[in-house]
């Protein structure tokens, strides 16, 4: 019998029907295997159990649309957004004159503008925007919001700036000032010269070790006693000093990372070329370094950003002071009011922290894309 | 002025020579820091002078006369300031340990869970984790204390846990265990079990080494601690017993009563920590690489013991440096404590001494110091820690 030669090939069979579809689907994804399977019926009965709750309280038996506390009062209401929608002028400026908020405005609408063109690494001319964002516009700032009456602004003292407004200028001044003075303490921690070292090293360490809200105290309590009477620095100054040195700590510690993985090749090469300190660093060092860096500057920012809130504790009115002390204005006061603005409150809060990790998520895939090509 | 000769070296201007250029910045940077610290010093002598404020540590030994609702020592209003220190180091050492614990075993879980093959439970892992981690702490902690426990109703209508433990607007109510007479033989009875664990530990991993041959450490090691203890207890006639919380009249008696502050503190802590532990375990397992496990199955290796003997033991490398990190971040953020009244160091030290005293610079001085130090000593063990387990490559 003569052998058999296939001469054409068989053709495919179909995948088995269990691997496909919509079944296969969630068998592969929710019920690979019995520990899987458990805890996903486990996560629908957690679900089954806190979103019908939440849902009423926050969307359904919400209060979107009131004048006063009343129908907020009224029992099995849910949020109050009413609330939030009426206090958000207060939130946002605290007690900032109505008359002279447009100079907010125009600080905040300036400030995104600048922040964005940094921000998008396409962008032109981003040196320019760094050296308006660094220099310039704390400059602005300060004329803009304090006033002067050499340009006839009214001056608006600081003890009136609350709410959003302050928050963001703790944070802001904070990651103005940290990034050089964190490049600079990073380049002493590395220094070959031992009192620079000594100085860097004990800086570093002593903010990374004692808690943010003692050096708060500390800028609240001493720093007054620490200069001349007539010194004594304005009630908002003092606590952003404190986060500033304390950011700059660890601003410093990311940097020594970045400044670390440079190849040691760099510096020597540098160094061969004739280039002096200053030149090595600024020209070959540091764009190396902060460029590996830029997710945990990123990451150390969200850090800042959150923890601007303990100033709220010394006493200055930032955003969550602000929504702290709103619940209590009788005209509003319920049930209610405390969980809505502490909900609308973590919402501001995780829509920038979570805007900013992930813009340090992408600028790190776009950093690998780079090194593995 | 003489030619150099070639052979000699120019010799180069003194700001050029890098031996004397660093002599004068350096000596410039000490004179500036020298200057601006005497400039402090004396600046806040005259001004505490000015404004009558005590620069010397008379008040350690003064009556503190304010009261305490959480102590861990005895304490009362005719107490000195010291003890108020003590209070708030113990307060505060409780509320950290817990949390510590607390995290862990949180953060674990949910770090696992970020991995499961389920992919509801990773997203609901997931949803916690930046859920949690994008809030401040701060709000959380007032988000507990004056959301979830201010709402809470009157013991008479206290929320029940199996009816032993009771949660009201006046603190969480738990069974507390009463130590009766000849308890001590339990405690010595634990303590020689966990050396007997230690010890058969030791002596059955030499014994693998020697021969391959292994034993149920896990089960005999757990005998040691768990039974010896127990038959203790048994044997000297079950001197432990419980005392349930129960209502009488407005509140409830017996048990222990833990204060809405420190539930509320503990609750935030542990919880926010255990979301940035959860990400620390997840990134830690990732960085095993694949081989290892690949290479434990090929050895026919199955799911428990490679994750006990080859995942673990190699992520545990990568977790346990960031770990210790987030435990030294919740002891010190334990101070946001000053924002409800929970009566820790920074609170009770910080805050209400140094209102009653004045005497600022010394007691911002020792609370800082106090922190400082644990942070100091925990990086001095984990320094010696790395260098121990880090990999010797050769």
């Amino acid at each position: 019998m003569a052998g058999f030669v296939r001469t054409a090939p068989e053709p495919t069979l179909p995948p088995p029907a269990a691997s496909t579809g919509f079944v296969a689907a969630l068998r592969q994804r929710l019920f690979s295997g019995p520990l899987a399977s458990v805890f996903t019926v486990l996560g629908v009965v957690f679900l089954a159990w806190a979103i019908p709750p939440l849902a009423r309280f926050l969307v359904i038996d919400a209060v979107w649309t009131a004048p006063d506390g009343a129908a907020c009062r009224a029992p099995g209401a849910g949020a109050c957004w009413a609330y939030i929608w009426r206090k958000a002028g207060y939130f946002t400026y605290g007690s900032y004159p109505v008359d002279q908020r447009w100079r907010v405005d125009i600080v905040f609408i300036v400030g995104a503008f600048l922040i964005a063109w940094l921000l998008i690494r396409r962008a032109p001319w981003r040196g320019i925007a760094a050296g308006l964002f660094f220099i310039a516009y704390p400059v602005m700032t300060v004329l803009l919001l304090r006033g002067s009456t050499v340009f006839g602004l009214a001056v608006v003292p600081t003890d009136m700036w609350g709410g959003v407004l302050v928050t963001l200028i703790m944070a802001l001044s904070g990651i103005v000032f940290s990034l050089p003075f964190g490049v600079a303490l990073a380049l002493g921690r590395r220094s070959a010269l031992p009192i620079v070292r000594f100085f860097s090293i004990g800086f570093i360490e002593i903010m990374r070790g004692v808690p943010m809200i003692t050096v708060l105290f500390m800028a609240n309590l001493m720093l007054p006693l620490f200069v001349p009477e007539s010194w004594a620095p304005d009630r908002l100054l003092r606590p952003l000093i404190g986060v500033a040195l304390f950011a700059s700590a660890y601003m410093a510690e990311v940097v020594r990372g970045g400044l670390q993985a440079i190849p040691k090749g760099q510096f020597e090469g540098a160094m061969a070329l004739g280039l002096t300190y200053p030149q090595r660093m600024r020209l070959i060092i540091l764009p190396q370094a902060l460029a590996i860096v830029i997710p945990g500057i990123v990451n150390s920012f969200i850090a800042l950003f959150k923890d601007t809130t303990l100033v709220a504790i010394v006493g200055i009115f930032d955003f969550l002071r602000a929504v702290d002390t709103a619940r209590l204005d009788p005209e509003w006061a319920g049930p209610t009011i405390t969980a809505t603005g502490y909900v609308f409150a973590a919402l501001f809060y995780f829509v920038f922290c979570f805007g900013m990790s992930r813009y340090s998520l992408a600028v790190e895939r776009e950093l690998a894309k780079a090194r593995n090509r | 002025m003489s030619v150099t000769t070639a052979s000699a070296a120019p010799k180069p201007k003194i700001w050029n020579d890098p031996f004397w250029r660093g002599l004068i910045v350096q000596g410039a940077l000490l004179v500036v820091v020298l200057f601006l610290f005497a400039g402090a010093v004396i600046n806040a002598r005259n001004n505490m002078q000015a404004r009558g404020i005590p620069t010397d540590f008379a008040f350690w030994d003064r009556p503190a006369s304010f009261d305490i609702n959480q102590t861990l020592i005895p304490y009362s209003a005719t107490s000195p300031n010291s003890q108020v220190f003590w209070v708030g180091l113990l307060n505060t050492l409780l509320v950290a340990g817990l949390g510590i614990v607390l995290s862990t075993v949180i953060g674990f879980a949910v770090g696992a869970a970020r991995l499961s093959t389920s992919w509801l439970v990773a997203k609901l892992a997931a949803i916690y984790v930046e859920g949690i981690r994008n809030v401040p702490l701060l709000l959380q902690i007032i988000f507990w204390y004056n959301v979830v426990l201010g709402n809470l109703p009157h013991p008479r209508q206290a929320a029940p846990f199996l009816d032993i433990a009771f949660l009201s607007n006046r603190g969480l109510f738990v069974p507390a265990p009463v130590f009766g007479p000849g308890s001590n033989a339990i405690w010595i009875a634990l303590a020689i079990g966990i050396v007997g664990a230690v010890l058969f530990r030791i002596w059955a991993a030499k014994r693998q080494r020697e021969t391959g041959q292994q034993a149920p450490v896990g089960l005999i090691t757990t005998a040691f601690v768990l039974g010896l203890p127990l038959v203790a207890y048994l044997a000297a006639g079950r001197p432990i017993g419980v005392d349930y919380p129960h209502l009488k009249g407005f509140n409830f008696t017996g048990g222990q009563r833990l204060t809405p502050e420190f539930v509320a503190l503990l609750l935030a802590l542990t919880l926010y920590t255990a979301a940035f532990i959860a990400e620390i375990v997840r990134s830690g397992i990732l960085a095993v690489p694949k081989g290892q496990s690949e290479a434990a199955a090929a050895l026919g290796l199955r799911a428990t013991p490679t994750r006990k003997l080859v995942i673990m033991p190699q992520a545990m490398r990568v977790i346990i440096p960031p770990l210790i990190n987030q435990y030294l971040n919740l002891t010190k953020n334990s101070t946001l404590a000053v924002a409800i009244g929970y009566p820790d160091l920074f609170n009770v030290f910080s805050g209400t001494v140094l209102n009653n005293t004045g005497a600022a610079v010394q007691i911002v001085f020792m609370t800082m110091a106090v922190y400082l130090v644990v942070s100091l000593i925990t990086s001095a063990v984990m320094n010696a820690y790395n260098a121990r387990m880090s990999l010797r490559e050769r």
